[in-house]
């Protein structure tokens, strides 16, 4: 959902100049325009602050008390005490390990597969349209209603995929279980990220590929050589931010497992700690503590790989 | 380039792959939709005898019906807000220059990685607190707010397309920077608004950490959320049909959606990408 964000952050590269010499022309007008931008904006960042800024802060000070829905009037300032209980916690460490393996395994695979879906999509020499229609399904399929499909489709005498396999319930083993987690998340995704990568492909010119060709390079040489560096952006872009949708899984995981038999991640944790524990004290430490991982990753993936920093116009 | 028989038919067997393996999951939950109850755990991929009864089922009770208003209802103005607002500072964004552009941005990146469960927690008490618990508008704020992201950003790549000396020329003829936006640069801006509303749309329809977080009763609680607490008639039956009814119910609409607007979503979630 959130892919597409990131480059065109980038692409407002042109503006600046544009709006650089207006000001010197016109600067009444300039005046204005400010106003105008201002005026345009506030609505959006109102919004976004007031159901982002105020309640993240919000969670952090009750990430500091001792709140029990069941015993509102006990509620207390406990500093870092719940973090300590959290940090502390067997669960939390084996929700975080859990969730940091699905999100590799489910980013390498996905990341491979879209790759070959978006050649495949790029130079198929017919049925493009109809590939590209087909794939957008896994895309715009509700992620409940897919997890059910595959949560049936695994299920003993229901599925057809369980009787392919004996009759077997791999749903409640931990390791086939999170196997099929990862299957849900990467027949969901895929195609999205294929959609991505198709696009960085069409950036590759075909005068490249030929003359590589023309030297004698292979069609590995010249994937490798050519296309892989010229998609460079794309992909990091598309990497950056299925890494971060996938360590927030949630949907896949409660419909397929509700958690049970430890494949609960980070975010079933958290709404397990509010919605079962009714801990809000301990389920806002848990909410700061996923939040400070997403930060972790985003930071990583922007200074780490030198990825197209979204939304940060100087550096293109 | 000439094309052999082999290339044809190497292309021609992964293209079928790929289109077989994307819709195999979907064929799977349609077929279960019409299989008969009685026959529902005979783990055959097509039903022996097809039967409508699922569908009536869920039709009847108005724990389905009422979540699939909550659904259609929600997703609409949830969506018609943030296009609008987006809309609004998409345009300032790709066209007018004002300090703080880069901030907008920086923000709206920020929210587009935010874990959705680290705001459920604060979100439940304070909706709480307002009384917006389990309404409509319990929802609608936090699908704004997410969806806004991706519409400032679809739409400022998509306003940058526009022929902006018209908006100059209307200026010339005496219109103020606000009718040049409204009577100049909104039609032409149409379809792009149209294609971030099908984008906004599928996320809000597909929204499921919140619905379940957020509503307790059928007042607002939508239909991805209603199936993932479907009971059976009795404890002893499990709700498979139903489930899988109201699944197709909610799927259909989304796959007209892509294969009415094929180009146009392919367009929009990669018009980023492609510009970068």
């Amino acid at each position: 959902m959130s892919i597409d964000t990131t480059t065109q952050a980038a692409a407002t590269t042109a503006r600046p100049r544009h709006g650089r010499r207006r000001r010197k022309e016109l600067s009444e007008g300039a005046k204005a325009e400010r106003r105008l931008g201002w005026l345009l904006c506030a609505p959006a960042v109102i919004v976004m602050i007031a159901v982002t800024a105020y309640p993240i802060g919000y969670a952090v000070y009750l990430s500091l008390e001792r709140y029990d829905l069941r015993f509102p009037d006990a509620a207390k300032f406990v500093g870092f005490d719940n973090y300590a209980a959290v940090l502390s916690s067997p669960y939390w460490w084996h929700a975080l390990w859990i969730t940091l393996i699905i999100t590799v395994i489910s980013v390498v695979v996905e990341l491979v597969l879209s790759m070959l879906l978006a050649i495949l999509m790029h130079r198929t020499l017919f049925g493009r349209g109809t590939v590209r229609t087909t794939i957008l399904i896994p895309y715009g399929i509700v992620t409940v209603v897919a997890a059910f499909s595959w949560q049936y489709a695994w299920t003993p005498d229901t599925g057809y995929l369980s009787a392919m396999f004996g009759n077997s319930a791999p749903l409640t083993h931990t390791f086939q279980a999170i196997s099929i987690i990862i299957l849900a998340d990467v027949w969901k995704a895929t195609p999205f990220m294929a959609l991505l990568l198709m696009a960085g492909l069409a950036l590759v010119p075909e005068d490249l590929q030929k003359a590589a060709k023309m030297d004698g390079a292979t069609a590995w040489q010249r994937f490798v050589r050519v296309t892989l560096p010229l998609m460079k952006p794309a992909i990091l872009v598309a990497l950056l931010f299925r890494t971060l949708d996938a360590f927030r899984i949630f949907d896949n995981i409660f419909i397929l497992t509700a958690g049970n038999n430890n494949t609960g991640s980070v975010s079933i944790l958290g709404y397990d700690n509010l919605f079962t524990a009714l801990n809000l004290g301990i389920g806002s430490a848990i909410s700061i503590l996923i939040f400070i991982c997403v930060a972790i990753i985003a930071f990583l993936f922007i200074k780490g790989f030198g990825a197209a920093a979204p939304g940060s116009e100087a550096k293109r | 380039m000439a094309t052999t028989a082999r290339q044809k038919v190497g292309w021609g067997s992964a293209n079928t792959v790929a289109v077989f393996l994307a819709i195999v999951p979907v064929l799977w939950i349609v077929s279960l939709s019409f299989k008969d109850p009685a026959t529902v755990t005979d783990s055959t991929f097509w039903p022996k005898k097809w039967t409508w009864e699922n569908y009536r089922g869920i039709f009847k009770t108005s724990e389905f019906t009422r979540a699939l208003i909550n659904s259609i209802g929600i997703a609409l103005i949830s969506t018609a807000i943030a296009v609008v607002l987006a809309s609004m500072a998409a345009y300032a964004v790709a066209r007018l220059s004002f300090p703080g552009k880069g901030l907008l941005i920086g923000m709206s990146l920020l929210i587009a990685m935010f874990p959705a469960i680290s705001l459920v927690t604060p979100l439940f008490n304070i909706e709480r607190a307002l009384g917006l618990f389990d309404t409509w508008p319990a929802l609608i704020i936090p699908y704004v707010a997410f969806g806004l992201p991706l519409g400032v950003y679809t739409l400022s790549a998509f306003f940058r397309e526009i022929p902006w000396e018209l908006e100059k020329a209307a200026k010339m003829d005496g219109a103020t920077p606000f009718q040049a936006f409204t009577r100049v640069i909104a039609p032409l801006a149409a379809p792009g608004m149209f294609t971030t509303a099908i984008l906004v749309f599928i996320f809000c329809w597909n929204d499921f950490l919140f619905a379940i977080s957020l509503t307790s009763t059928t007042n607002a609680r939508t239909v991805p959320a209603a199936i993932g607490f479907f009971t059976g008639s009795s404890q002893f039956t499990a709700p498979t049909g139903s489930i899988c009814a109201a699944a197709v119910v909610i799927t259909i609409p989304i796959i007209l959606f892509v294969l009415f607007f094929q180009r146009r979503i392919v367009a929009g979630l990669t018009s980023g990408a492609v510009k970068g």
